[in-house]
């Protein structure tokens, strides 16, 4: 009973209000970048700069996993002599990016996002289509 | 009563932001786990636990593969052992390299994930429609045809709505009506190989048609010798008679070079100037379109584009094949390429609570209805903590809707949801793309539409537009929607102390 009592207490605390998408950047080809577009949903919940800095880092990062750099051809031909077996026992430069993109997602959920009532979801797993802001909606005062 | 049963299966655990150790689940799964790929939506074909993927038809992969094997077998059965003898042994060693090579690649070619991009959530979907309805004004009957124009690198591209996957497909992205699958920088789909070839199997395939024409012309060149040294020593028709295996080779290595050959020149061309054989058929960037058209994504030379085309970095799989449908733990998930593991704590934390609270149009809360169930029924099922649940990702809601996805109103009152006109208004397509939910009801437990607020109606697919005033009135139970608010309530709690 009482813990019925406290979980509705919970309950009325938080919801989700809405979620906000935002959508990739195509200006510059098909690689992964996206929109530094504030949305309006958001202006009330978090400030302009931190947002742009956020989405701008996450473009870098990006930029960085697919960049046709030095080591990218390396790997590609080293892959390619061994007949991509290699890729059995190394990672690809590209998932070692998703792992740094991962963490610094759940760095800025924890520093910026979560104390403003929102949650940044992990692009790769809405397919790097959108990055998923969810505002969740503090009701505790309605009570 | 829901809640009450709801609740007594919750474990009220430490939750963090951080993917932690799962708890245990104490409580039994009331449906067996499922992975992504055993409820992925496409046409594909999957084997060695979602390892493997292919397209439906693969008679003509295994011709291919019989055909290759057979020749190579004779080849090295009949030919080489004259050939190392009279010539020299090295020609069995090149040709048995190339011959692993071929394999290798067509396999690679054949078996992965050519970059599928996986379909839109119900949220993404309402919020697109929702953006195109705020552009159109529609007022509910069939909108036009939806593109977006982009201007990359000086170009005009349209981008096309993609009314399966309910995503404005990226630019080169095609969706493959064979597959049933939007893929990113789509080539074609080829029947040989058995899967389409795209962005992520260009290469491998690229490799494969390379190897292939010199293999091939390698047999037909040494069987010739054969055949023509054999004959100095015994004279034609008697060398002819000793080995007639290698009437066969020559035979299909004679039809196999000309075709093989134009493709690998037609596809050198393609991958110097940064096309898709979609983009060339279709005369994308030709100047008979216009003066001023040109390729946006070509790099300028052509060292440049064969080097991005085939040693550039390759993007692992956007659809986690192996990953669980109603995830337990990131251990447990175990995917191939690693992806659940990405954000695993965001993702479960998002989904939990994708109750909406909008009064917005009526087709978007229909939407987080139905797809709510799927994901805080199940998540309460399992017991288990928020961060514990890795993979209950995109994949989830994506993966437990094949077929059926409410989705706003675009796709036919037919159960297929492919790409037609649609007739009937919003709620009726919603209605009738739970059908499927009816179906999986047995294997997925949160499919269970009896835990959705909505009418029985809903589990048969009868008259859409019948069903659309009892499912909106359905709406506001606030039964249910408390008992989806708890797992988000859990995890929030944990949030906002954060």
């Amino acid at each position: 009973m009482a813990e019925t009592h406290s979980l509705q207490d919970m309950r009325q605390q938080v919801a989700v209000a809405a979620k906000v998408f935002i959508q990739r950047d195509y200006t510059n080809g098909t690689m992964c970048q996206f929109q530094t577009k504030f949305p309006s949903d958001l202006e009330t919940k978090i400030d302009k700069q931190q947002f742009e800095e956020t989405i701008r880092t996450l473009n870098n990062l990006y930029a960085e996993a697919e960049k046709l750099s030095s080591q990218s051809f390396i790997e590609g031909c080293l892959a390619c002599l061994t007949a991509y077996t290699v890729f059995l026992c190394m990672e690809t430069h590209y998932e070692k990016v998703l792992k740094k993109i991962a963490k610094y997602i759940q760095e800025q959920n924890e520093k910026v996002y979560a104390p403003r009532g929102l949650l940044l979801t992990d692009p790769i797993e809405r397919g790097l289509r959108v990055i998923e802001i969810t505002i969740y909606e503090d009701r505790s005062f309605s009570r | 009563m829901h809640i009450g049963e709801s609740m007594r299966e919750c474990e009220y655990s430490q939750i963090s932001t951080r993917s932690s150790t799962p708890m245990e689940t104490p409580h039994k799964k009331r449906s067996p786990k499922r992975k992504k790929w055993e409820a992925f939506p496409g046409r594909n074909k999957f084997y060695c636990d979602g390892r493997i993927m292919m397209a439906k038809q693969t008679g003509v992969f295994y011709l291919t593969l019989v055909l290759i094997l057979v020749t190579c077998g004779l080849f090295f059965t009949f030919d080489c052992q004259y050939l190392a003898k009279e010539l020299t042994p090295i020609i069995p060693v090149i040709g048995g390299a190339l011959f692993l090579f071929v394999l290798g690649t067509l396999l690679r070619t054949s078996f992965s994930d050519p970059g599928v991009l996986p379909r839109a959530t119900p949220d993404e979907a309402a919020d697109l429609e929702r953006q195109i309805d705020v552009a159109n004004g529609s007022t509910g009957y069939r909108p036009p045809p939806r593109t977006k124009e982009v201007v990359i690198n000086g170009q005009t591209v349209k981008l096309k709505y993609c009314f399966t996957c309910k995503i404005f497909r990226p630019p080169r992205a095609s969706h493959c009506s064979l597959c049933d699958n939007c893929v990113e920088r789509f080539d074609h789909h080829c029947p040989w190989v058995g899967n389409c070839v795209g962005r992520r199997n260009y290469r491998f395939f690229y490799m494969f048609i390379l190897s292939l024409s010199f293999l091939t012309i390698f047999i037909f060149a040494f069987v010739i010798t054969h055949i023509i040294l054999s004959s100095h020593q015994k004279g034609f028709l008697s060398a002819l008679k000793d080995s007639p295996a290698s009437v066969l080779e020559v035979v299909v290595c004679f039809f196999s070079v000309w075709s093989i050959v134009g493709l690998s020149g037609f596809h050198t061309y393609l991958i110097s100037s940064n096309q898709t054989t979609n983009e060339d058929i279709k005369g994308s960037w030709s100047s008979k379109r216009g003066k001023d058209n040109y390729n946006p994504y070509s790099y300028g030379n052509i060292f440049t584009n064969c080097c991005a085309a085939l040693c550039g970095p390759l993007p692992p799989s956007l659809i986690d094949r192996r990953g669980y449908v109603e995830a337990d733990a990131p251990q447990l998930a175990a995917p191939t390429n690693g992806i659940t593991m990405y954000g695993a704590t965001q993702s479960q934390q998002s989904h939990m609570v994708s109750a909406v609270k909008t009064q917005a149009a009526a087709t978007p809360l229909l939407q987080q209805q139905t797809s709510e169930p799927v994901i805080i029924t199940s998540s309460t099922e399992n017991g288990t903590s928020l961060p514990a649940r890795a993979s209950l990702t995109l994949g989830g809601p994506c993966s437990t809707f094949p077929l059926g996805q409410p989705t706003p109103p675009t796709s036919t009152p037919s159960l297929s949801c492919q790409e037609a006109a649609d007739v009937l208004p919003i709620h009726g397509h919603t209605l009738n793309h739970t059908y499927p939910l009816q179906e999986q009801a047995p294997h997925h437990h949160y499919l269970t539409p009896e835990e959705v607020p909505s009418p029985p109606g809903m589990l048969h697919c009868g008259s859409p537009l019948g069903h659309s005033h009892t499912v909106q009135a359905g709406f506001y139970n606030p039964a249910s929607q408390d008992s989806l608010h708890e797992d988000s309530v859990r995890g929030l709690v944990k949030l906002s102390s954060v």
